[in-house]
């Protein structure tokens, strides 16, 4: 139980032993008042032995979830555990913990948020993509921007902080793969509130992105049905005495 | 083309494009799943309705009847499904077994421990109500 912090760092980490290390000291010493988890997705390198010998909790999974389903067992455990508020920082080095203090500074200034994401694209700031993934960013940028009626420059990040509301949410229902698009369209349809802020990210130091070359068009196809789905989508609230919320749980 | 088999095939293909597509609304059917009926279904459709392209491949494989043709591609994505799902099944199996394996280690640790506490003279407390824990889950 969280007898010292009431909120939670989590990391998701899937073979990053390179960088893990050195991102949770960061944090401990950026966010002192952050637990910090992290959930090794199955990882064949030294990641938990790295994360647990830089003064982390551990989550490890027994096989490979993929991202969306590490960040919903941290959202879980956020849950179970009665913390506040839950920030998702990448262990791959590409968020600055230091900039934890502005997504902290704008969910105090206005307390009815629920989500404040950080965003590589408000300002002119040293980010330096691949022109492709750039343009992806912007196309995904461009359409959920139109569909939530406010302005998000970087719909794919996923430096986030969550406040409890954020957290049940998705530690009830989270998506599956490449799940940062749709949950800040899942925020929307849920009118939850959420606000974009300008933050410093980094280019990734090692590590492979989830996100090949060869996935991408993957990816693009994923969540363009995930969009417009989205406009159509059930989306029940469980309550209690109602049918499991399992994918696939009946035949045709 | 024969008209009745044109209409006919682009009734089947729509009817399959709406099902997958309502499968995938109302979350029975993962995205992940989906893209592949999509393809399949999005082609199938596209050949019915271009008959000349269906002329241009039933040419190119040698088959005499165009709508023949159009079997052979449907034939093919039914194979691409079908071998599509045996790899998620493959991958469904091993993941299953290692979380049984998991869940199995982790009851003899558990009952491990509680044998120890037993030998401490310090047995663990009984729940006479369900854990907070548990609660904060199911509410």
């Amino acid at each position: 139980m969280n007898d010292s912090h009431p909120y939670l760092a989590v990391v998701p980490a899937y073979n990053e032993c390179a960088t893990v290390g050195r991102v949770i000291r960061s944090i401990r010493e950026h966010a002192p008042l952050y637990d910090v988890v992290v959930i090794d997705d199955g990882s064949t390198d030294a990641t938990a032995a790295e994360a647990e010998a830089a003064g982390a909790k551990v989550i490890r999974h027994p096989y490979n979830l993929g991202i969306g389903g590490a960040v919903q067992s941290g959202f879980t455990y956020a849950l179970e555990n009665g913390y506040s508020r839950l920030v998702q920082v990448d262990a791959d080095g590409q968020h600055e913990p230091a900039e934890i203090a502005k997504l902290e500074a704008a969910m105090d200034e206005d307390p009815s948020l629920d989500l404040v994401c950080g965003s590589r694209f408000r300002e002119e700031v040293e980010y330096a993509a691949p022109i492709s993934r750039r343009t992806g960013i912007h196309i995904f940028a461009f359409l959920v921007s139109r569909i939530v009626g406010q302005r998000v420059t970087d719909p794919t990040a996923g430096f986030r902080l969550y406040n409890r509301r954020g957290i049940a949410l998705f530690a009830r229902d989270y998506p599956h793969d490449y799940p940062e698009v749709e949950a800040i369209l899942m925020v929307h349809y849920h009118r939850l509130r959420m606000r974009e802020i300008a933050v410093k990210m980094y280019k990734r130091d090692g590590g492979v992105s989830s996100i090949s070359s060869g996935k991408s068009v993957y990816y693009m196809l994923k969540v363009l049905l995930a969009i417009a789905v989205g406009f159509v989508r059930e989306r029940p609230v469980i309550e209690a005495g109602d049918e499991a919320p399992v994918t696939a749980a009946h035949g045709i | 083309m024969d008209t009745r088999i044109q209409i006919v095939a682009i009734g089947g293909t729509l009817v399959l494009l709406l099902v997958v597509l309502e499968l995938v609304r109302r979350r029975r059917l993962l995205e992940r799943y989906a893209l592949v009926w999509l393809g399949s279904s999005a082609v199938l459709l596209a050949l019915g309705v271009w008959s000349g392209l269906l002329g241009t491949i039933a040419d190119a494989i040698g088959v005499k009847y165009p709508p023949t043709a159009l079997f052979v591609v449907a034939f093919g994505f039914v194979l691409l499904l079908l071998l599509h799902f045996s790899t998620a099944v493959s991958r469904l199996t091993d993941q299953t077994k290692v979380l049984a394996q998991r869940l199995a280690l982790n009851e003899q640790r558990q009952s491990e421990l509680e044998k120890r506490l037993e030998e401490v003279g310090e047995r663990a407390p009984a729940h006479e109500e369900e854990p907070e824990v548990y609660r904060s889950v199911h509410r």
